[in-house]
């Protein structure tokens, strides 16, 4: 195993430039090195230390946006009451991340990068429609979340790019919701994960665990926008089945995380939509 | 009273196997079965790999019978010809780089020729999967009492059950580990292990070698539960195979990966019932039969059946009972000891039936127990008169009074009837556990305890009892200091060193503190007997005369002995199971209030109390904690903890996926013991370390029950399932 220690953002896209995309960007590590000792092949690979490049951390409020940085932890998000007035959901997803522990090592970026399906921060990030900024020594890039997964683990991010943000819009939000199912109340990994919020923008459903990646669901978003009556979870079925493709695997059953899908969606919507009943 | 390596552990100074300092070692690791069951047809090499690197043990290099000593001869140390169940041990590799062994043992391919395996022991099995005996059981007992036939014919009420109980995985902190090294022509091995002398008799049986050439020491051992009584016997022949043939010292730790698929689980068990009752409740005829699953090979399968069907019938007074069961071979990874040993299954079972049977007979589940619990006087299904002036009842009711049971009910009901989306109950359970091994196996034990008397006028307590964090080394110090008037820091804790301490036997079975204890303070009594003392000796006059046999007897040593002696009275027929099973029981009474989330099936335990009496408490902190952890491990094994097999595997072999409770998936404890002395404990005290986790489950599962008016009969009870039976609003648990 063989470390790089860039001291900058600028010297990282070098060095990854350099090893054409060969070097793996390091940050909170609590993805890469989970199941370390048994991982015999990752322990031949070049790291990119991205801990030396202090402009990663860079966290702000703009008057349009919250703009989180490429090495902005969950830590970092929780302990800001301003993000729990304006983006509760991302405080919500935080808290549910393993413990204190990943919560002070694992960053944003690394969620959405490690792009597995059961993720917690990125279905939040996507119900707030935020915009992945990547970059390389070739210049800068946007890539809306939404758009951002390709397949499973297939991502529009080339090797030689890194996350040096994540732009959050500031809107006014009617409904916000976060649901993690999850084997235990901690420590879990989703069962099914659910966002949704509704603002000018519209609505924004978002599922995980439900589909290859985490995806939004826009039969079910077109359901709420013409606020079709609504009696009961079972209606809201056939336009989750259109959105995704849950499995059975060793977590749990397709077949119950459609249903807890639906009941979730209907039990959460049912005070807040006046065609719910 | 603090615990004595209290510190040490709290500050990471503890040494376990794999902390212990160690220089120019080689790293072992094992190779193993790829399939469930077949023949071997080859095993390869991969050719890009330099052997000459590596050490390497099959079978035969194994100097002794191929056997893995027990009850039977029948489980390899290392499979020759045919492998019984994945993950089986085939051949061994060591190597001074960790990663290099690792590397070695995906490079070395076992070519099996599969054969049919038997996967689910409830079925019975077809001839081509039979492989113990004509049918695949490993052994059958039978309880009689009474007429039962006859007493059903007089019943008015006939309830059924079936009940099912899962696997369940120890999650000891610390995972299976071994170091063996050569002492001269000794073979030395320092590991993590609940029974030094089962290893030792291991060791000497397949390594051919008399006890003056084979030594066992226990190291600080982080958790056992169980997972820690036979199976380290394994680990250490394997380290031990591997030392001989290297000539250096072998250091063997899992992987937790490793543990979970290769290592016991609690046995999965089948349970019928079948119970006539009186209009009023009484209970006039049990009916029981219990099916377990022992994986591949016979292990501890027969002792843990024993204990199942000593506590099928539950603490309750009935005239007329059967009790059937037995023990079935599957090519599953063999099933072991684990905390209850057969207890816990058995006791679900009936004590959700009970539930079951207030339901169908509209009566309180508190009062159909009220009527029949055992009073003292009554008779348990093997004959035992109990007669130890605990009132169960009483108990009980503590446990009801404490939970505020009855105003709860009347809360949750509206709640009940106006949360769109949540239910709530409360659930009641009793518990009862035999301390010690059965009558007759404590006598075949004969177990032995020294307390030495030191030169310096300390005394040191010798026995092979480990402590694995459930608090021998406390209990031990306070009963010797007590006993001889010391203070505690005169009282030292040998290490379980085969070499140094005699053979106390096994620390399982809720026995150390009631059966060793005991002897640790019959040998205090003895040391005291060598130096010709009154029993009113104690303290500072007892340690100047320690000094003085010393200041006579230069080099020699002055030791105190007990061995175990059965208490009068007690009569135990293992042929027949009749009679006194136990010395003495354990008693308990569980309750628990949960919450059902009807959209995701997902179950919150709120409030758990539990009342024991399990004697005299010798070490309140620790039999705290010994009871909140039990009933920890109860409601993991009761919601969540499931063990997927495919094809024979463990399939969740990570602690990603193999769910055990967090903090935040308990509720509060709330702990009472009620302390009646028993007469032949140290002190008063009986079995502690079981009895917790018989009730918890069933108090769960009949809170659950309760609030969603459905009859869940198998555990975990996982919220997938409980989705399914919110949605046909009906149990599991199958009437007939
Ligand atoms: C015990 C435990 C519990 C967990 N619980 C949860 C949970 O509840 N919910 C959840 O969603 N996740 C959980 N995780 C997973 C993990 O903590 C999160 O996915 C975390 O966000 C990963 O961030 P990291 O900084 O540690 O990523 P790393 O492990 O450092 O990297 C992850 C991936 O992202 C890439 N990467 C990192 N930063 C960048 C960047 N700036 N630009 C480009 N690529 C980058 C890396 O190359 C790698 O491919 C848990 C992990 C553990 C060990």
């Amino acid at each position: 195993m063989s470390v790089l220690l860039p001291d900058s953002t600028r010297a990282a896209l070098d060095m990854l430039a350099e090893t054409r995309g060969a070097a793996v960007p390091l940050a909170g590590g609590t993805d890469l090195l989970v199941h370390w000792p048994v991982r015999l092949d990752d322990h031949e690979r070049t790291y990119l230390d991205l801990s030396g490049a202090r402009e990663l951390r860079a966290y702000q409020w703009t008057d349009e946006e919250l703009v989180l940085g490429g090495l902005t932890t969950y830590w970092d998000v929780l302990t800001d009451t301003r993000v729990w007035t304006h983006f509760p959901l991302l405080t919500h997803a935080a808290r549910q991340v393993g413990a204190i522990q990943i919560q002070t090592r694992g960053t944003w970026a690394g969620n959405i990068v490690n792009a597995s399906p059961a993720a917690d921060g990125v279905p939040v990030l996507m119900a707030y429609d935020a915009i992945v900024v990547l970059a390389s020594v070739a210049g800068q890039e946007e890539v809306s979340l939404a758009d951002f997964y390709t397949g499973y683990k297939e991502m529009r991010r080339r090797p030689d790019q890194l996350i040096v943000a994540i732009r959050v819009p500031r809107r006014a939000h009617a409904v916000q919701i976060f649901e993690k199912v999850g084997q235990r109340r901690a420590q879990a990994i989703a069962k099914v994960g659910l966002a949704v919020t509704r603002s000018d923008a519209g609505w924004r459903v978002v599922a995980a665990s439900m589909a290859p990646t985490v995806r939004r669901c826009p039969a079910v978003e077109r359901l709420l926008e013409e606020q079709a009556p609504v009696h009961g979870p079972e209606d809201f079925l056939a336009a989750i089945e259109r959105d995704v493709t849950p499995i059975d695997d060793i977590r749990s059953t397709a077949r119950y995380r459609a249903r807890v899908m639906a009941n979730l969606l209907y039990h959460d919507l049912r005070g807040v939509c006046n065609f719910i009943q | 009273m603090y615990r004595i390596e209290g510190l040490a552990k709290l500050a990471g100074r503890e040494r376990y196997v794999d902390d212990l300092p160690l220089q120019d070692f080689l790293w072992g690791m094992t190779v193993r079965s790829p399939v469930p069951r077949g023949r071997i047809r080859a095993i390869r090499f991969a050719k890009d790999v330099d052997w000459r690197e590596f050490v390497v043990v099959d079978h035969h290099d194994i100097p002794g019978p191929n056997e893995v000593l027990l009850i039977e001869r029948d489980q390899p140390v290392l499979a020759a010809q045919y492998v019984r169940h994945m993950h089986e041990p085939v051949l061994l590799v060591a190597h001074p780089s960790r990663d290099a062994v690792r590397r070695a043992v995906r490079a070395i391919e076992v070519v099996v020729d599969p054969e049919e395996p038997v996967l689910d022991y409830r079925k019975p099995p077809r001839p081509d999967q039979v492989q113990y005996g004509s049918d695949n059981v490993f052994k059958r007992i039978t309880i009689a009492k009474g007429d039962v036939e006859r007493a059903f014919a007089g019943a008015a009420v006939v309830v059924g059950g079936v009940y099912e109980t899962g696997a369940q995985e120890h999650v000891y902190l610390e995972t299976q580990g071994m170091i063996a090294r050569l002492e001269g022509d000794t073979v030395v091995v320092v590991g993590s292990m609940q029974c030094p002398y089962y290893v030792l008799t291991a060791l000497m049986h397949a390594l051919k070698r008399d006890e003056h050439r084979v030594r066992v020491v226990q190291a600080p051992t982080g958790g056992g539960f169980g997972g820690k009584e036979e199976y380290p016997s394994h680990v250490a022949l394997h380290a031990s195979l591997l030392a001989l043939k290297a000539r250096r010292t072998v250091k063997i730790v899992y992987d937790r990966g490793e543990d979970l698929a290769a290592t016991t689980k609690r046995h999965p068990a089948c349970i019928r019932h079948r119970t006539g009752l009186a209009q009023d409740g009484r209970l006039l005829a049990q009916d029981i039969e219990i099916v377990l699953d022992g994986g591949a090979y016979v292990t501890l399968s027969p002792v843990v059946l024993s204990r199942a069907a000593i506590h099928g019938a539950g603490p309750y007074r009935c005239d007329h009972v059967r009790i059937q069961g037995r023990v079935m071979l599957t090519n599953a990874v063999p099933y072991g000891a684990f905390r209850g040993f057969g207890a816990p299954q058995v006791q679900f079972a009936v004590e959700r039936h009970m539930d079951v049977i207030a339901r169908r007979l509209n009566m309180d589940p508190v009062e159909v127990r009220r009527i029949n619990l055992l009073r003292d006087g009554d008779t348990t299904a093997t004959g035992q008169v109990i007669r130890d002036g605990v009132d169960r009842i009483r108990l009980m009711e503590r446990a009801v009074e404490l939970c505020g049971y009855h105003a709860k009910r009347l809360d949750h009901a509206r709640h009940n009837a106006s949360d769109a989306t949540t239910r709530r109950g409360m659930g009641i359970a009793t518990s009862y556990h035999g301390s010690g091994f059965t009558g007759a196996g404590e006598v075949r034990l004969k177990s032995r305890v020294h307390v030495a008397g030191l030169a310096g006028g300390r005394v040191e307590v010798r026995t092979a009892s480990v402590e694995m964090g459930q608090g021998t080394l406390t209990v031990f110090t306070r009963l010797a200091a007590d006993r001889l008037g010391l203070a505690r820091e005169d009282v030292l804790i040998a290490e379980p060193d085969t070499g140094r301490v005699p053979d106390s036997g096994p620390t399982v079975a809720s026995r150390t503190v009631m059966v060793v204890g005991k002897l640790v303070e019959r040998a205090c009594d003895d040391l005291r007997r060598q130096l010709e003392l009154g029993r009113e000796t104690r303290g500072d006059t007892l340690r100047d005369a320690i000094r003085a046999w010393h200041r006579e007897h230069r080099g020699a040593e002055l030791i105190g002995e007990a061995v175990y002696k059965k208490p009068p009275g007690i009569e135990w027929d293992d042929t027949n199971y009749r009679g006194d099973a136990y010395a003495a029981f354990g008693w308990g009474a569980h309750a628990a209030e949960v919450e059902v989330d009807l959209r995701t099936g997902n179950m919150k335990v709120l409030d758990f109390v539990a009342v024991l009496d399990v004697g005299t408490v010798l070490a309140e902190t620790l039999a705290r904690g010994q009871v909140q952890g039990g009933v920890v491990q109860g409601i993991g094994w009761a919601l969540m903890e499931e063990c997927k097999f495919l094809g024979g595997a463990m399939a969740n072999n990570q602690l990603t996926n193999y769910a055990i409770p967090t903090s935040a998936d308990v509720p509060p404890i709330r702990v009472v013991f009620v302390e009646t002395p028993f007469e032949h404990g140290p002190q008063g005290a009986k079995g502690l370390g079981e009895l917790p986790v018989n009730g918890t489950a069933p108090a769960v599962l009949n809170a659950i029950a309760a609030a969603t008016g459905t009859s869940p009969g198998n555990i975990p009870l996982t919220p997938e399932v409980m989705l399914d039976l919110l949605e046909r609003g009906a149990g599991t648990a199958v009437v007939g």
